[in-house]
């Protein structure tokens, strides 16, 4: 009884870890451009690829096993700073200031297209790279034995949280972003450079989605579609936790991997719809989520 | 007086219908085919349209996307009703029916938060349907041949004639909604579009007008996911899945929400850029399709509609 509570926990947490720093990109890109983004899930698809491509190479190289992380976060930063300004500069830029579910079709444009440049560049075969997993060995619980990478990712998660947290809180640079979420025509005024402020939380939300598909990378294989289902699980953790809050995505990513690792362990045929389900339980209830303010109404 | 016959709609509809059916007589079938599948996709676009001019869009068309495909399958299977026309209109009429439950719930949202909870609703619907093994579970299941008034048409006609079917069936609701368009409700639409709280002020109610939109979106929804399911003569979740709703926005947009018969014209498209890249570049017609999106609403942000609009108010001044 207690090893299949923390089983849930662990299996919870780990997916939640992983599903947060997606959600984290997501509810910020949101919060600063007001941008849902559908193609997020793409950006994710192509973090893992190139991690999937990158990885194999460093191995050939001989160079220390540690260093593997290292190749991983430049994979990931790689995909940030190929697409960023493609999508932020060549295409969004356009759509500012229009309505949001306009620019909800346009990033689904971009998804559809991303989608099939994976086809074009990585061809429809999986790819497999499951060394990194082994790096950390394995941890004992009880009578569980989890893998130490699975368990970091828990830790990457926190740290990258914190971080923005941090970030947009505690330094001049993250006031200036807050500023601009507030008002950005205000911002403007005072001398804010809005468009930079836009690519730079456009390449963080984007680097943050590449980061998770880079480090999830190890656990699945990659292959075609592994976009599709990201899309809308994520969509469904910003979405409880209210559009553009991190604390809102902690929670958010919290409860959807809970339900969903409970599911899987107590009630398998709900694993697929227990995400939904939440996302429009929640919205029926607190339609804005459980961290968003009030907002006064514009006449 | 013949001007004033070209600006009337039962007339102009006529005469497409009329043209469309004589045309459908020398296309090749797959033509056919794939203007019955623009007919279904664009009548559900026709729904989203709908709600358009109230200022929403939902994200979750599919979900009465799939019930209605599921709806006429069922009712063909279980009950072996086939008669195309009728399960056409039960599939309408039942799917406007779930479409009245759930509207009240909808349409106290508006923006992202209205695309978002209609998203949900169909992912909803699609996580339950993959798990049903009884009705197929992710396979579908597979319709009966549909009979017309009892009979059933050899196959080489078959196609043809659901298309005739279909044409009918759209030109009477656009008819229909065309006048409805024009109405107190659908003009109390437009208003709430532009600003709803004025619109509360003077007496009226956004969120009825939203509710009764919402209902005639389901209804129109259900009917073109009974069409494909007919036509393509299978059923399965990926009805309800947010991809395919992602294409009736698409097709929407695109379409704009000033023009009824653009609405088909749009969803010609997208099944024609479909079949086509399909055909010749088959793993890269995503591609082809999201360039053209973001094209088309780079190009033509009002949509296709305005040009139609442009065209028949010159005739108008004339």
């Amino acid at each position: 009884m207690i090893d299949e509570i923390l089983t849930i926990i662990l299996d919870g947490a780990i997916y939640a870890s992983w599903l947060f720093i997606v959600a984290l990109g997501l509810t910020f890109v949101f919060g600063v451009l007001k941008i849902l983004n559908i193609a997020h899930g793409g950006i994710y698809a192509l973090g893992a690829y190139s991690t999937a491509t990158l990885v194999p190479i460093f191995y050939s190289l001989g160079m220390p096993d540690q260093l593997v992380i290292l190749t991983m976060l430049v994979s990931a930063l790689a995909v940030a700073i190929v697409i960023t300004p493609i999508m932020e500069r060549g295409i969004l830029r356009r759509f500012y200031g229009q309505d949001e579910v306009l620019i909800v079709l346009v990033t689904y444009a971009i998804y559809l297209v991303l989608e099939d440049v994976q086809k074009l560049i990585w061809g429809m075969n999986s790819l497999y790279v499951y060394e990194p997993r082994e790096l950390l060995g394995a941890l004992q619980f009880g009578s569980l034995y989890y893998v130490g990478y699975d368990l970091a990712l828990i830790g990457l998660a926190i740290f990258c949280g914190l971080l923005l947290w941090l970030f947009l809180n505690k330094t001049k640079s993250g006031k200036i972003v807050l500023a601009v979420i507030h008002n950005p025509e205000i911002s403007g005024c005072m001398g804010v450079n809005i468009n930079k402020v836009y690519l730079a939380a456009f390449f963080v939300g984007a680097f943050l989605a590449a980061l998770a598909g880079s480090f999830t990378a190890p656990l699945i294989s990659v292959q075609v579609g592994i976009s599709v289902a990201v899309v809308i699980e994520s969509f469904a953790v910003v979405i409880i936790g209210g559009l553009g809050s991190i604390p809102g995505a902690v929670i958010g990513a919290l409860i959807i991997g809970m339900a969903r690792a409970a599911c899987v362990h107590k009630l398998p045929e709900a694993e697929i719809f227990i995400m939904y389900f939440c996302m429009a339980g929640m919205l029926i209830f607190r339609p804005k989520g459980l961290f968003q303010g009030t907002q006064a109404r514009k006449i | 007086m013949p001007l004033k016959l070209l600006n009337n709609v039962i007339f102009q509809s006529i005469f497409l219908m009329s043209l469309l059916i004589v045309v459908g007589i020398f296309i090749p079938n797959w033509l056919v085919f794939v203007i019955t599948k623009a007919i279904a996709y664009g009548l559900v676009g026709l729904g989203i349209i709908t709600l358009m001019r109230g200022g929403l869009v939902s994200f979750g068309q599919g979900f009465v996307f799939g019930i209605g495909g599921y709806t006429a399958g069922l009712l063909g299977t279980q009950a072996g009703l086939t008669d195309a026309m009728l399960l056409l209109f039960i599939s309408f009429l039942f799917t406007g029916f779930i479409g009245l439950i759930i509207a009240p719930l909808l349409a106290r949202y508006r923006d992202i938060f209205f695309a978002m909870l209609s998203l949900a609703f169909s992912m909803v619907l699609y996580g339950i349907l993959i798990k049903i093994d009884a009705i197929g579970g992710s396979d579908g299941f597979v319709l009966p041949e549909s009979t017309y008034f009892g009979i059933s048409p050899s196959p080489e006609y078959a196609d043809y004639i659901l298309y005739v079917v279909s044409i009918l069936m759209t030109g009477v609701v656009s008819i229909l909604l065309r006048y409805y368009y024009n109405s107190t409700p659908g003009l109390i639409a437009l208003a709430v579009r532009e600003n709803e709280l004025r619109v509360e002020y003077l007496g009226s109610s956004a969120f009825n007008v939203t509710v009764l939109n919402f209902t005639i979106a389901a209804g129109l929804g259900g009917m073109g996911g009974a069409l494909n399911g007919i036509a393509l003569g299978h059923i399965d979740p990926e009805f309800t899945y947010w991809t395919t709703s992602g294409e009736f926005v698409f097709i929407s947009i695109l379409a704009g929400y000033l023009s009824v018969p653009a609405v088909f014209l749009a969803a010609l498209f997208l099944e024609l850029v479909r079949s086509f890249s399909g055909r010749y570049f088959p793993d890269t017609w995503q591609l082809i399709l999201g360039v053209f999106l973001i094209l088309s609403i780079i190009f033509i942000p009002s949509g296709i509609g305005s040009f139609f609009k442009q065209f028949f108010d010159k005739f108008k001044n004339k």
